[in-house]
């Protein structure tokens, strides 16, 4: 007997973004720890924790996460509050991060997979650490800081656990990005940083509605790849234990992705207090319902609803729309394709046509060039060329001159015969014409006699 | 009554060294000082809210700009520790991943 | 003629544009002054060697070159900063508080760093980590604090006038205790960036002074919104030395009388004052207020929480030294914070005394329903003996109890000597509060109530 047979899995993801505002989250220091020349260059006495220094909240870093609650449906809380986060580690300058405690900016929010929705328990607002470096030099070991990073704008996504497979699981991640690049508030690169992830894994038995007695944590996956095998070793792994009569022990994880296997950390013995306290140096936030109707009329058409609104008004299908979406992943690119769409729709051009070239890349919608331009390329790959009649008359003389049995196949009724001799008609010139013109042609010529 | 093993825990959790002698004596000063704070009891406070903030200010933010004056070089950044190496801050080798 | 550094702010502005003297005779002065005393007194930790040749290049300016006092708090760039602590023995910024900052493009000059209970924790300056601050009046008396060593500047004449910054009491307190004038600002009225930061949600910077006229003076240079501080305030700043000289007619001063063992001198003190008022045409009422006695523990518990967070960046890797060499008073008030915010204990305590903290706040918003001004003894009573503060933990907190509710509402405040020991030497010192950004009425009733006492013959006898 299978464990999926006995067991589902609870699972709940921990996704930090940071954003890509131009300066940090409380001071004016550039943002760009990835692109900077030197460390420790990208620093002031707010961010490096000096005596006196003191948080300035960055607004748009705020509206960013706002309309990210927006776009995921959550609700907005009315009041709203940054606190205090205590715990000693070198790359936390102030000895504390600045984060949401009890009141994130939104909450109960959903994204919806193939295998069903997921909910958003909250989303929060928080800056970002410095950075750590191990090194032996001259036989010593030891640990560099740099501090470019500290005080990035990081938005936290915490999922309730109500995902249940390592697909699921990456379903997940990859709308979320597609989504924060969408909404051009992150770049998400894993590689960099940009996008972290963290699972919260455990089994329970089918029918119970309890939350297991124990979660296992999984941290330091950097691709979403890692994240669906890391889920599917660990359920694995999990479901062993529970069949021997084991309760997993409640732990924190890594990810091997060389053995392809879960391992554990260091484990505390106490669970970390962190004496979460208001931020006394920031005022709280109140957003009136008509400002954030305004932020909602700000937010892009987004990817799923615009494939809904393509599938009904287009009658195109959905796969079609959806690698064309892929493509088009801004608000700009998709105002400039909708702009061309509605100008082919008045042109009667054919959008399946159209649709196809965008994902064979024969046109690029480009911001640069106008919808026209970018129609007039269209047209060029799929125009016909025009014919002189005269031409053309001559060569349809030949062609029934040559096939005397379709045109009394034809005068008798056949008119199937008809795609022949357009065929043959076709053939006979060299250029690219509308079959139309062709049809209409020979129509006329035959049905004189 | 607070325990030396207790001033042992906040010592810890506060990231300070203390020597057992320290410990107590410490305990008998928070003795001392958690009396007084117990007298807050006294008052009634039903419904009240507290006061984190006394500036009734709200929504305090600022322009996402980048501010090169309050920014500083990786000199400045550096120049109050002599424990550095190429640019970075150092420390020695930190052992613990931090559980957060 | 009395010595160059006795002279008020006002009194130096008008006689260096008058020519009387010259920037040089005054720096002289005040040099000599501290030359002869500051050994003995530990005043200054720090003394700025430029001071004479910025003064000069800042004559044009409004300050135009004034030698002042700066708490040793203040990030003050390229003069080392210590906040009083070993930790900070090496400490030199690379940037400016925007205090100092206002201070130097006014013209001020930072003659030098003054001595504070390390990191502003406590009410005598006995608990600097360089040594106490003798009190220039009596020194076999404490300067109270935690601007000591900036209040005993005036008292000394060691520079024209003195910043200093309050918690909760740590401007008025020291004035009071060495005799000078102290006045804090409403919260928010002054940035606080770049002051090592102690309870953020009460800090105020202000000016010590030798009158309340230049303590006025001083604070519509320090006043007003600052980008680099998001508890400041966009409120309009006025001229806080518009209301100087008017009548006081028909302005209702609440007196409160606290009826708690230990206050009897200092209330009858007071008592005597009243009829100064009256003479001036108030209207003066006396008035039971919340007992300040939970005032301490209210301030006790925010302020310890949130100094044990305040003080969590000092870990050596960045600046200065580890943690090991903080000083006792530091570590206890670190540890008790953190006992105070931790699970199980926030719920219990600090959300517990900022509720309380509320029913102070509304206590003083129903007193100024029915008067402008409130006043009070700032101390009760003189300045302490040098030692008294090794045997309790919970000394400051004890001595600051009447101006712990103004602080923690964020009210403004200022402290006048009213009354001299002729055998002591030591002051009485009046605490004048009124509601927030009114600044300018307290300091029209203070100045109108200095200059009906003896405090301009007796504040420059030593």
């Amino acid at each position: 007997m299978k464990w999926q047979d006995k067991y589902t899995p609870v699972i709940g993801l921990e996704v930090h973004a940071e954003l890509k505002t131009d300066s940090k989250m409380f001071c004016g220091c550039v943002n760009d720890p990835f692109g900077a020349e030197k460390p420790n260059s990208y620093t002031c006495p707010v961010c490096l924790g000096m005596p006196g220094g003191l948080p300035v909240p960055n607004k748009k870093a705020i509206e960013w996460t706002l309309k990210i609650g927006l776009a995921t449906d959550c609700q907005i809380n009315n009041f709203s509050k940054f606190d205090r986060k205590h715990y000693f580690y070198p790359d936390l300058a102030k000895g504390y991060q600045i984060s949401q405690h009890d009141l994130p900016f939104c909450y109960n929010g959903h994204l919806s997979t193939s295998e069903g929705i997921v909910d958003i328990t909250r989303i929060h607002l928080e800056e970002d650490t410095g950075k750590l470096l191990h090194k032996t030099i001259q036989d010593k070991k030891i640990t560099l800081i740099d501090f470019n990073r500290s005080g990035v704008p990081l938005v936290e996504i915490v999922t309730e656990p109500n995902i249940t497979s390592g697909a699921q699981a990456k379903e997940f991640g990859k709308k979320l990005r597609q989504l924060l690049r969408f909404l051009e508030v992150a770049d998400c690169d894993m590689e960099q940083g940009g996008m972290r992830l963290e699972a919260n894994i455990s089994l329970r038995k089918i029918g119970e509605t309890d939350l297991p007695p124990y979660k296992v944590e999984v941290k330091n996956i950097n691709s979403f790849r890692f994240m669906e095998q890391a889920i599917d070793f660990e359920l694995e792994r999990q479901a062993t234990l529970l069949e021997a009569g084991q309760v997993p022990t409640q732990e924190t994880r890594g990810w091997d992705s060389v053995k392809n296997k879960t391992f554990a950390q260091r484990s505390k013995e106490e669970a970390e207090d962190y004496r979460y306290f208001p931020e006394p140096d920031i005022p709280p936030f109140t957003f009136e319902k008509s400002y954030l109707e305004k932020l909602r009329e700000t937010l892009p058409k987004l990817p799923e609803a615009q494939a809904e609104k393509w599938q009904a008004e287009l009658d195109l299908p959905l796969d079609l729309i959806n690698r064309v979406l892929i493509i088009h992943n801004s608000q700009v690119k998709l105002d400039r394709l909708n702009e061309i769409l509605a100008e082919l729709k008045s042109q009667d051009l054919n959008l399946i046509n159209f649709f196809n070239d965008l994902v064979n890349k024969k046109i690029k919608v480009s911001i640069q060039k106008d919808a026209k331009q970018t129609i007039l390329e269209f047209r060029k790959l799929h125009d016909t060329e025009t014919i002189d009649q005269t031409e053309l008359n001559n060569i349809m003389q030949t062609v029934l001159k040559n096939n005397q049995d379709a045109v009394i196949k034809y005068q008798a009724g056949q008119t199937q015969v008809m795609g022949f001799l357009i065929g043959q008609v076709m053939k006979n010139i060299n250029k690219k014409i509308d079959p139309k013109i062709v049809r209409q042609t020979l129509q006329t010529a035959l049905e004189a006699d | 009554m607070v325990t030396p093993d207790d001033v042992a825990y906040i010592a810890k959790l506060a990231n300070i060294p203390v020597s057992d002698e320290e410990k107590q004596q410490f305990a008998q000063a928070f003795a001392e000082t958690l009396t007084v704070i117990e007298e807050l009891r006294e008052l009634d406070n039903d419904g009240i809210l507290p006061t984190h903030q006394v500036t009734g200010l709200k929504n305090v933010w600022r322009e996402d700009v980048i501010d090169k004056e309050k920014m500083f070089s990786q000199q400045e950044a550096l120049a109050n520790t002599d424990k550095t190496y190429q640019g970075f801050f150092v420390v020695s080798r930190v052992l613990e991943e931090k559980d957060v | 003629m009395s010595k160059l550094n006795t002279l008020t702010l006002q009194q130096t502005l008008t006689g260096l544009k008058q020519k009387e003297f010259s920037l040089a005779e005054l720096y002289q002065a005040t040099l000599e002054a501290i030359d002869e005393k500051n050994k003995e007194l530990n005043i200054y930790l720090t003394l700025n060697n430029e001071a004479l040749k910025k003064a000069e290049k800042s004559s044009n300016l409004p300050l135009m070159g004034v030698p002042i006092a700066v708490k040793d708090n203040f990030c003050t760039q390229d003069l080392r900063t210590t906040a009083s602590s070993k930790i900070l023995n090496e400490f030199v910024p690379q940037f400016e508080s925007t205090v100092t900052k206002k201070l130097l493009e006014a013209g001020g000059v930072i003659l030098g760093k003054t001595n504070l209970d390390a990191w502003a924790h406590g009410s005598s300056t006995e608990t600097s980590d360089y040594g106490r601050t003798l009190n220039p009046r009596n020194t076999d008396h404490l300067p109270g604090g935690s601007s000591g060593g900036s209040a005993a500047a005036v008292a000394a004449d060691f520079c024209t006038i003195a910043i200093g910054s309050e918690t909760a009491g740590s401007l008025r307190q020291p004035a009071a205790w060495c005799g000078a004038v102290a006045l804090k600002p409403t919260y928010g009225r002054v940035s606080r960036y770049g002051v090592a930061a102690m309870a953020s949600s009460t800090d105020s910077p202000g000016p010590i002074a030798k009158t309340v006229e230049d303590a006025a003076i001083m604070l519509n240079f320090l006043a007003g919104f600052d980008s680099n501080d998001a508890t400041t305030s966009s409120q309009p700043v006025p001229d806080f030395t518009a209301q100087l000289g008017k009548s006081l007619k028909g302005i209702k001063i609440g007196v409160l009388y606290q009826d708690i063992a230990g206050l009897e001198m200092v209330n009858e003190q007071l008592e005597k004052q009243l009829s100064v008022f009256k003479d001036l045409g108030a209207i003066v009422g006396k008035t039971p207020a919340l007992n300040p006695r939970y005032a301490i523990s209210v301030y006790t518990v925010v302020q310890r929480g949130e100094v044990s967070s305040n003080l969590a960046r000092y870990d050596g890797i960045r600046y200065g030294s580890n943690r090991s060499h903080f000083g006792a008073e530091a570590k206890r008030r670190q540890m008790l914070g953190t006992y105070t915010l931790s699970t199980g204990y926030a719920g219990k305590y600090y959300e517990l005394a900022q509720r309380i903290r509320t029913l102070f706040i509304e206590d003083l918003n129903h007193l100024f329903e029915k008067y402008d001004v409130l006043i009070a003894p700032t101390s009760p009573g003189f300045a302490k003996k040098i030692g008294v503060t090794k045997r309790a933990a919970m000394f400051g907190e004890l001595e600051d109890m009447l101006l712990e509710p103004s602080s923690l509402a964020g009210l403004p405040g200022i402290n006048v000597p009213y009354y001299r020991d002729p055998e002591t030497n030591l002051f009485l010192g009046l605490n004048f509060i009124t509601p927030m950004w009114q600044e300018a009425l307290a300091v029209q009733v203070a100045d109108a109530f200095e200059k009906n006492t003896n405090w301009n013959t007796w504040r420059s006898k030593s």
